[in-house]
C-alpha cells in the first residue's frame, strides 16, 4: 500500500527506480503436453524473502528449479543480476539451493558438507575452514562439526543444509519447502531463525511452501500460484485482507464465502444473496458491474456473535448455532442461516474464566462492518 | 523356545560346516594307503580305549610339511591370488558401468534389466562355460567373426590361455558384482548430484566426489562376492585355461582325482581355507559397518 514515500519501509517493489535482482519475463514451461508453468513475468528485488505459495502441482518448484539451472524455459527469459541465464549451467550461478529433503551428503561430515562449495572454488585451507566457522556459527552447530548426518536430528540437519547453500555467499538463495520435514513447534521456532539469518546475511531468499502460514510469517512479500500461473503478488498483509479473487481468499487462511449477484455498487458494493434479506455490504473488488454474480468474503475473526440485533450495523444476519469449536485462544462458533448456508464466526477468548453466553441450537446475530467483508467478482 | 531358536543356527553351522571340515582336517592329518578309503588311520571303535589312542598317535603334519617341500603349492596359492585379484578387477570395470547404467535407467525398464542379468542362472553353468569354448577356440565364432570383419588375417589364440581364464570368469561373476552396486546406487538420492552441482560441480567431479563414495559398500560387498570363489575356481581354469594356468583349484583336484592322494588334497584345501578366513571376515565386517550406516 502507500508506503514507498517512507524511507523505513522495505518495499523496493513500489519504487520505480529500483533495479531487480531477478527478472522472469513471460517465462513458460512444458513437459510434453504439460504446461507447468504458464507465461509468467516476475520481478523479485534484492534482499527480499520471495515466497511462492500453491498447492501441490501448481508450478512452484518447477519455477525454482528453473531459477536454479535444473530446468530451461520453454520460451521467455530469467535474469539474475542483469545477465540472461538461458545458457548458464547450475554449478556456474550464484544461485545456491536448500533441497527438500536437504540432501546432505551423508559420507561426509557437517564440516566437510558445508565446506563441499567453497572447495569447489579453490579457496585456500584458511579461508575455508574461517569461512566453515562462520557458518557453523551462525546455525549454532559448531559443536556438531565432526558428525554425520545420520548422526544429527532433523532439525539439525535442516540448519546443515542452510548453512551449506549460504556458505558462497549466493546473491540467490532458494529454499524448496524448507520446514516440511519439522515437527509444528520447531517449524514455527525455526520460520523467525531463518528470517533473522535473512536479515544478518542481507541475502535474497526465495522460498517455495504450501503452507500460507509459514510463507505468510517469513516473506516480505507472496505470490500465490495456480496451475502455473500467478494469481496474486503482494505483501502478506494485502494478499490476506484484500485477496485479488475468490481462489486466493480461499487458499490463505479461512473465510466464508457467499454467492449471490451485485445490487448495487453506490458506497461500497451491495450483494444480494437470499430472496427478502437486505443485501450485504462489503468493499468492492476489481471488475465488479451491476447484475453480476459475485461471492462475499468474510474472515471469521471479522465478524461479532451477539444475542441482541445489532442495531447500528447495516450486515446483520441471524441464524442458529450448528457447533462450537473451542480451540483455546479462540472458540469457533458454525452460525445456520435459515437459508442453508453455515457462516463462521470466530472470537478470542481473552478471559481464562470463560462465561459461554452461547450454546448449542441458540438463536444468535453475527454482524460485521461495511469495510470487513469484500465482493469479488466469480 | 527361545533355546531352540538360538540353537537352530548352531545346529546348522555344526552340521553343515563345522564336521565336514572335521573330516577334511583328519584326513589332511593321516598317511595315504592303497585302501578303501585311500588313508589311514580310521577309526576302529570295536578295539575301545586303545583303538582310539591308537588313532591319534599315529596323526601327524607330515603333508603341511610336503606343501612347504614342493615349490608347486605356493606357487599354486600366489597365482590363483593373482588370477582371483586381476579377474575381480576387470569384473569390477566391466561391472560397475552396467549397475550405473542400470540404475539411472526409466524406473519401468529397471526389473527387465534386473532379469537380464540373472537370466543366465537359469542355464546350467558348465553348459556356459563349455559355450565359451566354442567362441574362443581357435576356429570358434570369435576368430571367424572377425577372419571375416577383416580386422585380424591369423586366428587369435585365446582359448587354453590365461585370457580365456579372465573372460570366464568376468563373464560367470558378473552379477555377483552387478547386484550389490546397483543396489546402491538405486538407493541413492539423486537429489544429492543435483546438489553437487548446485554447489559448484561439473557433472564428471559430482560422479567422482558423490557417486562413487556412496557407491563403495556395494563395490567392496561386489569385489568378495567375486574374489572369494575365484580364489578356489576349479571349472573354469581347467576347462578354458591352458597348463601353464596354475590354480589351487585345479592342483586340489589332480591331488584328489589323478594322484588319489586324498591325504595332500585335503592339507591343500585345508590352507585354501585358511586363506579365504581372511578376506570373508573383512567382507562381514564391511555389512556389518554397512548395516549400521544405515540405522
Amino acid at each position: 500500500m502507500a508506503a514507498s514515500g517512507k524511507d523505513d519501509v522495505f518495499a523496493p517493489w513500489l519504487d520505480a527506480k529500483a533495479e531487480p535482482l531477478i527478472k522472469i519475463n513471460g517465462v513458460t514451461k512444458r513437459f510434453g503436453d504439460f504446461t507447468a508453468i504458464d507465461d509468467v513475468s516476475l520481478n523479485i528485488y534484492p534482499q527480499e524473502f520471495f515466497a511462492l505459495l500453491g498447492p501441490s502441482g501448481c508450478g512452484k518448484t518447477t519455477l525454482m528449479r528453473m531459477l536454479a539451472g535444473f530446468e530451461t524455459p520453454t520460451t521467455g527469459v530469467i535474469s539474475i543480476d542483469g545477465q540472461d541465464m538461458s545458457t548458464v549451467p547450475p554449478n556456474k550461478r550464484a544461485v545456491n539451493m536448500m533441497f527438500q529433503s536437504y540432501a546432505l551428503f551423508p559420507h561426509l561430515s557437517v564440516w566437510e558438507n558445508i565446506a563441499f562449495g567453497l572447495r569447489r572454488d579453490g579457496l585456500d585451507k584458511d579461508r575455508i575452514a574461517a569461512r566453515v566457522e562462520e557458518m557453523l556459527k551462525l546455525v549454532q552447530l559448531s559443536k556438531f562439526a565432526k558428525r554425520k548426518p545420520h548422526q544429527i536430528s532433523g532439525g539439525q540437519r535442516q540448519r546443515v543444509a542452510l548453512a551449506r547453500a549460504l556458505a558462497k555467499a549466493p546473491k540467490l538463495l532458494l529454499l524448496d519447502e524448507p520446514l516440511g520435514a519439522l515437527d509444528k513447534k520447531l517449524r514455527q521456532e525455526t520460520q523467525f531463525e531463518l528470517m533473522d539469518i535473512q536479515e544478518k546475511t542481507g541475502t535474497t531468499f526465495v522460498i517455495v511452501t504450501h503452507d500460507q502460514e509459514e510463507a505468510m510469517t517469513v516473506a516480505s512479500r507472496v505470490a500465490v500460484m495456480d496451475h502455473g500461473q500467478l494469481i496474486q503478488v503482494e505483501t502478506p498483509e494485502v494478499i490476506y485482507e484484500q485477496p485479488n479473487s475468490v481462489y486466493v481468499a480461499d487458499f490463505i487462511g479461512d473465510v466464508n464465502l457467499i454467492e449471490g449477484s451485485v445490487s448495487s455498487l453506490a458506497g461500497g458494493a451491495e450483494l444480494a444473496w437470499a430472496e427478502g434479506r437486505a443485501p450485504l455490504v462489503g468493499q468492492p473488488g476489481a471488475a465488479l458491474t451491476t447484475g453480476q454474480p459475485a461471492t462475499f468474503a468474510i474472515r471469521p475473526e471479522k465478524i461479532a456473535i451477539s444475542t441482541e440485533e445489532p442495531q447500528d450495523r447495516r450486515n446483520r444476519v441471524q441464524g442458529k448455532i450448528l457447533d462450537i469449536g473451542y480451540l483455546g485462544n479462540l472458540s469457533t462458533y458454525h452460525v445456520e442461516m435459515p437459508e442453508g448456508p453455515v457462516i463462521k464466526c470466530e472470537v478470542g477468548n481473552r478471559s481464562r474464566i470463560e462465561r459461554r453466553d452461547f450454546t448449542w441450537e441458540d438463536e444468535v446475530w453475527l454482524s460485521w462492518s461495511d469495510t470487513a467483508g469484500l465482493v469479488l467478482a466469480r | 523356545m527361545r533355546r531352540l531358536l538360538v540353537a537352530v543356527p548352531y545346529v546348522w553351522l555344526l552340521v553343515l560346516f563345522l564336521v565336514p571340515f572335521g573330516i577334511v582336517l583328519k584326513i589332511s592329518l593321516s598317511d595315504i594307503a592303497l585302501a578303501i578309503p585311500p588313508y589311514t588311520p580310521t577309526l576302529d571303535l570295536a578295539e575301545g580305549w586303545a583303538g582310539i589312542r591308537a588313532f591319534f598317535s599315529q596323526l601327524d603334519l607330515e603333508n603341511y610339511v610336503f606343501l612347504t617341500s614342493d615349490d608347486l603349492y605356493w606357487k599354486a596359492y600366489l597365482s590363483s591370488l593373482q588370477i582371483a585379484l586381476i579377474a575381480t578387477a576387470c569384473t569390477l570395470l566391466v561391472g560397475f558401468p552396467i549397475a550405473y547404467g542400470m540404475a539411472r535407467a526409466p524406473e519401468e525398464w529397471r526389473p527387465a534389466l534386473l532379469m537380464l542379468v540373472i537370466l543366465p542362472f537359469w542355464t546350467s553353468f558348465l553348459i556356459r562355460v563349455y559355450a565359451w569354448i566354442g567362441i574362443l577356440s581357435t576356429e570358434g565364432f570369435l576368430n571367424q567373426f572377425l577372419l571375416w570383419t577383416g580386422i585380424i588375417s591369423e586366428p587369435l589364440t585365446i582359448l587354453n590361455t590365461n585370457t580365456a581364464v579372465y573372460i570366464g570368469i568376468v563373464y560367470t561373476y558378473l552379477p555377483f558384482m552387478i547386484l550389490p552396486i546397483y543396489a546402491t546406487l538405486e538407493r541413492m538420492d539423486a537429489s544429492l548430484l543435483e546438489a553437487a552441482e548446485d554447489l559448484g560441480c561439473s557433472r564428471v567431479q559430482a560422479f567422482w566426489l558423490i557417486t562413487v563414495p556412496l557407491a563403495r559398500p556395494g563395490v567392496i560387498a561386489g569385489c568378495f562376492l567375486v574374489f572369494i570363489p575365484t580364489l578356489g575356481e576349479f571349472v573354469i581354469p581347467s576347462l578354458l585355461g591352458g597348463s601353464d594356468t596354475l590354480m589351487i583349484g585345479k592342483v586340489l583336484w589332480e591331488e584328489f582325482f589323478n594322484n588319489r592322494d586324498w591325504p595332500v588334497a585335503s592339507a591343500v584345501a585345508i590352507i585354501l581355507l585358511l586363506i579365504l578366513i581372511i578376506p570373508i571376515i573383512l567382507f562381514q565386517r564391511n555389512q556389518q559397518i554397512n548395516k549400521e550406516a544405515e540405522q
